[in-house]
């Protein structure tokens, strides 16, 4: 090469050190895209089955995962309807649908409560079954916490009144105050809590302080987390909002009385 | 191994930290080291970015044109970064899960560029790889450290295995909280580069400016 520092070689150089790293890079992240995809997805299913309660946190292995899914059918849920309709939408379900103004509605600020902003139209829903018949159905939930929202799974018994667990795979809640939700302590009080009332409204909801058999309504009442109000607040709150009529509860009791 | 290899795989660790002496790539540090399993991770990418990079910018630093040397050296680091954090989404998803935009981060890591500007441009292959390692366990070193204590002591576990049982599941210890949030680490970064100073005063920077002693009144005047 004649001259490194001149216009031409400094030219010659960048090109071929862009071509070369291009070339390295976009390699890698062709040939190793399917394991990724295979990994994102393997995740999802854990995170569902461990909010489920279909596998111990402590064999989380592809195998045990694959072998526990297998009971898994994922179905789709028109929220505005609360029917099922066959397709995945278009604009997807997750978080990228609510970004997506066909896929998804502006709340009015007085019925979000759970501070989503925009609820997607869709949301896919995974029904535990075991000879033909539906045992537990497991819900995908939202909301806002103290720092962000917090993504989870909510898992209903076949009475799709009985809470069967809850789990939260994503959040940015401070360690050691709000990042209790994931305390195994803390979640294992939700189960066999009922979440609806003799009218029908949503009942389940996290109060100050703790709960014992003496409590008012214990069946429907968890413990806050102590020293995270806003938090507590927040699981309180996106229950709320995702169990009542802007979210899963028309669709709950379509698939009580059987219309769904 | 000469000595003069083994001298600078080896001087980084504690004679010429990058972090404790350097003062160079805090911001990793303050941000991954609230668990060890993240941290460790953490410490085997950096640590191959800057074996590789300081390696890749050695073999081209004949040829690369002095006005766009930063650039080049840029180009190298992001696409050795991008290529660890592929590699991790793909065979430790849970880890790069929680690493999320540190592997990406570490493309601005000081470390990784102050070595290749400073080493990897006036060294062979050879002994630039090794300044690489060197420098990465150097980092590693205080890592581990700061990972050790803050899990310990925030969350009562090492490695996500319980050692002192804490008060919410039902045993006797109150984890600090605090050890948990990133300003935790600076203080303890600081009581290491104390240690590491009383134990080699030689790192001791001098003084910049002496504040001198409070000057007196004159006698005189005072009694005027």
């Amino acid at each position: 090469m004649a001259n490194k520092d001149s216009v031409k070689g400094t030219l010659i150089v960048a090109l071929v050190l862009c071509i070369v790293c291009s070339v390295v890079v976009s390699t890698a992240a062709v040939m190793l895209k399917p394991t990724q995809e295979s990994n994102a997805e393997l995740d999802m299913k854990k995170n569902v089955l461990l909010a489920g309660g279909l596998i111990a946190p402590d064999q989380t292995n592809r195998k045990a995962i694959e072998e526990a899914f297998g009971n898994v059918t994922i179905k789709y849920v028109d929220l505005s309807t609360g029917k099922f309709t066959d397709e995945a939408p278009a604009g997807g379900t997750g978080r990228a649908a609510a970004k997506i103004a066909s896929a998804s509605e502006k709340l009015p600020a007085d019925q979000d409560t759970a501070k989503i902003i925009r609820r997607e139209n869709t949301k896919e829903v995974y029904l535990v079954e075991e000879n033909g018949e539906m045992q537990r159905i497991i819900l995908p939930v939202r909301g806002y916490g103290l720092w962000g929202q917090l993504y989870g799974f909510l898992a209903l018994e076949k009475d799709l009144n009985t809470v069967a667990g809850l789990g939260f795979y994503e959040h940015k809640e401070t360690p050691g105050l709000g990042g209790e939700v994931d305390n195994p302590r803390w979640k294992a009080q939700w189960e066999g809590k009922e979440v609806y009332g003799a009218d029908g409204d949503v009942e389940l909801s996290v109060i100050k302080g703790s709960v014992d058999a003496n409590t008012p309504n214990a069946e429907h009442k968890v413990d806050g987390l102590s020293g995270a109000t806003l938090t507590s607040k927040g699981v309180d709150n996106l229950i709320n909002f995702w169990l009542g009529s802007q979210g899963y509860g028309p669709f709950l009791k379509n698939l009580k009385a059987g219309e769904a | 191994m000469s000595m003069k290899l083994k001298d600078t795989l080896l001087e980084p660790i504690f004679n010429n930290n990058p972090i404790a002496l350097q003062i160079l790539g805090i911001c990793s540090a303050l941000a991954v080291t609230s668990s060890l399993q993240v941290t460790l991770v953490m410490c085997v990418a950096l640590t191959t970015v800057v074996a590789f990079s300081n390696t890749a910018v050695s073999l081209i630093r004949k040829q690369i044109p002095n006005s766009i040397r930063i650039i080049v050296q840029m180009t190298v680091i992001a696409s050795l970064v991008i290529l660890v954090d592929q590699i991790l989404k793909a065979y430790a998803y849970d880890t790069s899960k929680q690493l999320s935009v540190f592997v990406g981060l570490i493309i601005t890591n000081c470390i990784v560029m102050g070595r290749a500007e400073a080493f990897a441009m006036k060294h062979g292959p050879k002994d630039s790889f090794f300044d690489g390692i060197g420098n990465g366990l150097g980092y590693s070193v205080i890592l581990i450290g700061l990972a050790v204590v803050r899990e310990l002591f925030g969350a009562g576990k090492l490695m996500g295995i319980e050692i002192l049982q804490t008060v919410n599941n039902g045993g006797w210890y109150v984890p600090n909280g605090m050890l948990l949030l990133p300003p935790s680490a600076f203080f303890l970064i600081g009581l290491f580069i104390w240690a590491i100073r009383t134990w080699k005063p030689a790192q001791v920077e001098e003084d910049e400016f002496k504040i001198t002693s409070n000057s007196k009144v004159p006698l005189a005047q005072q009694e005027a």
